[in-house]
Parts: C-alpha cells; structure tokens; sequence
C-alpha cells in the first residue's frame, strides 16, 4: 500500500521528456523501487519525511548513474557507509533503464569515453603521481585516508576511472575538465591500465604496496637465513 | 693428425694411471699423518663444485639466450647458487678432507737477556706505559664518538641561527603561481579539490614557499578571531608543509555529500595528521601538535590571488620554541 502511495506521487514528478537509450519507465519504476528513500522523489535529495539522506540526482547526469550503478556502490546497504565495490545489483537493461532515468531528471553530464590508447604513459604517470597516487598509492594498490579507505583501482574500468575522476566519490576530491582535460584523463586511464599488470624487473613484488612488506622480507626472510648460515658455519666440527 | 692422436691417448693415460707415491729429492716425511680416507666427502665435495660449474654455465648460457620468461630472476637464481654450492664445496672441504692438527711450542728462552731488561728499563724511566697509552686512546675515541652522537641534538632547540627557519618568501602583495610560473586567478579555484602554489620568483625547495589552496562555501568558514580576514572570497591557502614531520600535504579529503560523510579536511599521507581547512588550520587527527601556518589571501583587481601577509605561524615540522616568534 505504502509502496503504491509512493509510486502514485512520483507519478506526478515523473518527468516528461526522456533521453537515452534505456526504457526511462523500466528506470523511473526501478527507482521507485529502490533509490527514493533516500535520494527522494524524482532525485530531489529530499527523502520522505522532508530529511536529507543522500544527495540529489537532478543534474548530476548518466556520468554519476553509471559509475554508481556499475560499480555496485549503489543501491548503498545503509546511509553514511562508504560504498564499496559490489556485484552489481542490477542487469543490463535495468541499469540502463535507471541511468536514463537518473539522466533525465536535470541536465548533466554524459557518461564519458576514454581513450586510453592516445594517452601518454609516462605524461599519465606524472599526472597520477601528482593527483592521485597521495590516497590511492603510485601503482593504484588504494590506501588510507583519515575517514576512508581510498580503493585500490585493479577492477576499475578505463569508463569508470574517468567517471571517478569527474565525480570525487564519497571523499575524494573532484577534478574538472579545466583542472584535469579529457586528453590527461586519458593519460592517467592509460596508467592504471599499465599500473594493473606492472613489469615487475624484480621479480615478487610483495603486494606493491612499498617500503614496510619489504622490510619485513629482509629483516624476517633475509635476516634469519643469514642468522641460520652463521649459526651452521660456526659450529664445531664432529667427528664421525 | 696421427700424432694429435697419439698425444691425445698418452695424455689421457698419464692422468688416468694410478700414481705412486714417490719422495722428490730434498722433499722431507710429512709431520701430519695422512688423513683417513674419505671417499665420500671427496665424491661429495667434487659434486658440489661441478653443480656450481653446471649453474655458472647456465648463467651464461641465459645470459646469451637474452628473452627468456623471468629473466632477470633466471640470471640472479643461477649466479646465486653458483655461489652457493662453491660455498657449500669449500666447507665440506675444510672440514672434512683438509687434515688438521694442532702442534704446541714453547716459548724460546730469551737470548739477550739484558739487553731486554735495558730496554724495558729505558720505556720505564720515559714514563711510558702501554696500559695508559691504551686508556688514553680508549678515552678519546669514546669521548669523541659520543660527542659525534650527541652533537645533532643541537638541531632540536634554538642554540644557534633559527632566523632562517622563520624565514619564508611570502610578503603582501606577492603572487601565488603554479609549478610552471602560471600566476592563479581566483576563478581557477574551485571547489572539492585542492592547488599547489608557490611564491612568484622564490625557490619551490624552500620550506616555507609551497601552499596549498582550497576553496570552501563561503557560510562553511569557521575560521578563528585570529585569522580573521585571512580567507578571500571562500579561497583559503595554508602552508603544504606538514607540522608534524615535514611531508608535503597531498591528501584533500572533501565530502561529495555533506550531511553524512567526513567533513572537509587537508591529510598529510605520511603519519595522517588531518587538519580542518575551514577553521584555520586546526588539527583534528594525527601526530601534528600545532596548526597547520595560514597564509593571508587578497584578490587583486585583474582577479590574480595575492598574499595579503607573511604565514600566522612559523612553517615546517616543529622545534623547541616555535611558537616564540612570527614568520619574517
């Protein structure tokens, strides 16, 4: 019943023109479905009961609906959570039923198209050293940061990684077309592509994750086969 | 090519027959007994040696095929163990094949006697003393060893020129550029990310030239009596160099949603000391036991950020008495 009543009045918020090439209803009742206790009635960020959950969705555009939708981050298990990489709630044309939703409530951004290829890798290097590498570590391993956990990026489509940067998810800070251009973009995508599958001269690479694991390989591995040799070469010779 | 052969076989025989033990003229009877024999550590011993003959031709012989899968790994793996069982051949050697034996001898009895005596006499009367000379030499290195220690405690407190930790490149009017020189406009800063900024035509190495810029809502600023003024149109700039240790802050935590996520804050990625922008710096998590130094902000009429001063407070990691003065 209560669901009915809130399909009813979004049917009055519902609107009129729809872009896109997903089923707008198939969203628009998804959404009913799904997001409207917290992102409130048509995306207004308004939930039932006039509280603010979540932020509004009107002009955030299909850039923000496919990164969220596809990620899994979103639908969110509780509010204030930082989402996480999930399996994704949803299927293919349910998703793009909703991300044409979401698109059609304001005007917003599209989802962007990355081109890794003309990107320049050691330009894109720079540039995540420079922007990202402080939270989500220089081979893209993620890391810390007070209040949240920077992901690692192994999983992150070149797509999602330009979308990522657009947005600023949950803390991290946003980057603007004039702080950041669609050819840097695509530099950095063509870096964490290459941070994926590194060319590790070395050998074991240890997580890639620095200067603590190894340590922890010389003092502990390195250090006791040391300390076990000494140990065999100093003992007595016996006889027999 | 009849007599290579010949030579070949003769060769051969000469090393392969047996040969018999003979005393070469002038060569005397041995004083240690020939060892037990020991055909095992010597077949063991020989193995050794040829397994790491076998792994140093394998180096080379990676080392020539050049692409192999993990070869860098191939190349480390065979000269390392060539090391190894030669190691391991010259141990079995020593302690099982070499003959060892310990002979005693006493001392000689002394011939000059009393040239000795004199001798020993001539140091006494010079009031030399090998066990003095020894306790001096012990002394003075332990005494300049330690000091060698001790000295850079200096740098912890203001016992010699701490000027030029006060120092910084920031005066009023002085413009805020970007890496390349490119001054910063105020309406290049935006909201949710973060600039690094520097003095116009100072060095970028110097401590107290680098800072970092945000731009917060303007009703979000909750900056304290002190710094009143210091922010310019929301547009607040803070010294990049952490309090705590020095890193450079790199971290800008900004909530895309605010009522439920963590509030705005700058992080230093080193030790994480979180410092809250909108209130002047202030610490609000980590090992950082002062705020971050604030820098004056002015918009100029061409819209160019300006600084409006010198920093609030002494930039860099902290030292005894760093609150005692102002930045000049």
């Amino acid at each position: 019943m209560k669901r009915l009543l809130v399909i009813g009045l979004l049917g009055l918020a519902m609107p009129a023109a729809a872009a896109g090439a997903g089923d707008v209803q198939l969203g628009y009742h998804l959404f009913g479905q799904y997001c409207v206790a917290c992102h409130g009635v048509a995306g207004s960020g308004i939930a039932p009961g006039r509280r603010r959950l979540a932020p509004s969705l009107q002009g955030v555009g299909a850039l923000a609906a496919d990164f969220y939708l596809r990620t899994g981050y979103m639908p969110l298990q509780h509010v204030g959570m930082q989402p996480h990489r999930k399996r994704v709630f949803f299927d293919e044309n349910q998703l793009q039923g909703l991300i044409a939703y979401v698109a059609s409530l304001g005007p917003g951004p599209k989802v962007p198209k990355p081109h890794p290829e003309r990107g320049n890798l050691s330009e894109g290097l720079h540039l995540f050293t420079e922007n990202c590498a402080g939270c989500h570590q220089v081979v893209a391993e993620g890391g810390y940061v007070t209040g949240a956990l920077p992901p690692p990026l192994k999983e992150a489509t070149p797509t999602q990684i330009a979308e990522a940067i657009r947005i600023g998810p949950y803390v991290m800070p946003h980057f603007s077309t004039k702080a950041l251009s669609p050819s840097q973009v695509n530099s950095i995508v063509r870096y964490v592509e290459y941070a994926k599958h590194p060319d590790d001269r070395g050998g074991w690479a240890i997580g890639h994750v620095g200067p603590i694991p190894e340590g922890l390989v010389t003092w502990f591995l390195g250090m006791t086969v040391l300390v076990g040799l000494c140990i065999v070469l100093g003992r007595r010779l016996r006889h027999g | 090519m009849g007599r290579a052969k010949d030579a070949l076989v003769a060769g051969l025989l000469l090393l392969a027959r047996k040969r018999k033990r003979r005393l070469w003229p002038g060569q005397r009877e041995r004083l240690v007994p020939p060892a037990a024999d020991n055909p095992g550590s010597e077949l063991l011993a020989a193995l050794l040696f040829l397994a790491a003959a076998a792994c140093a031709v394998a180096f080379i012989v990676v080392y020539v095929l050049d692409r192999l899968p993990a070869h860098n790994q191939l190349l480390g793996l065979s000269i390392g163990l060539a090391c190894l069982f030669v190691a391991a051949g010259l141990i079995v050697t020593a302690k099982r094949l070499i003959v060892t034996e310990e002979l005693e001898d006493d001392y000689p009895a002394a011939e000059h006697r009393d040239e000795q005596e004199t001798i020993v006499q001539l140091v006494a009367d010079t009031g030399f003393s090998r066990r003095r000379f020894l306790k001096l030499g012990l002394l003075a290195a332990g005494g300049a060893l330690t000091a060698a220690i001790l000295t850079p405690i200096a740098s912890l407190g203001p016992a010699i020129d701490m000027a030029r930790f006060y120092a910084t490149p920031w005066r009023r009017g002085r413009r805020l550029v970007d890496e390349h020189g490119r001054p910063y406009k105020a309406s290049d800063i935006e909201e949710k990310t973060l600039y690094t900024a520097f003095a116009e035509g100072s060095d970028k190495e110097q401590l107290g030239s680098a800072v970092v810029i945000v731009r917060l809502p303007k009703n979000r600023l909750n900056l304290p009596a002190g710094n009143s003024g210091y922010a310019a149109d929301g547009i607040v700039a803070y010294s990049k160099i952490c309090t705590h240790a020095g890193c450079a802050i790199s971290l800008y935590r900004y909530p895309l949603f605010q009522p439920s996520e963590p509030t705005p804050a700058l992080v230093c990625p080193c030790h994480y000391s979180t410092f809250d922008p909108a209130a002047g710096g202030k610490v609000t998590f980590g090992p950082a036991g002062r705020k971050l130094p604030m820098l004056p902000l002015k918009i100029a009429p061409n819209g160019e950020l300006r600084a409006g001063g010198n920093f609030d407070s002494a930039v860099g990691p902290s030292w005894w008495g760093v609150r005692s003065k102002r930045p000049t």
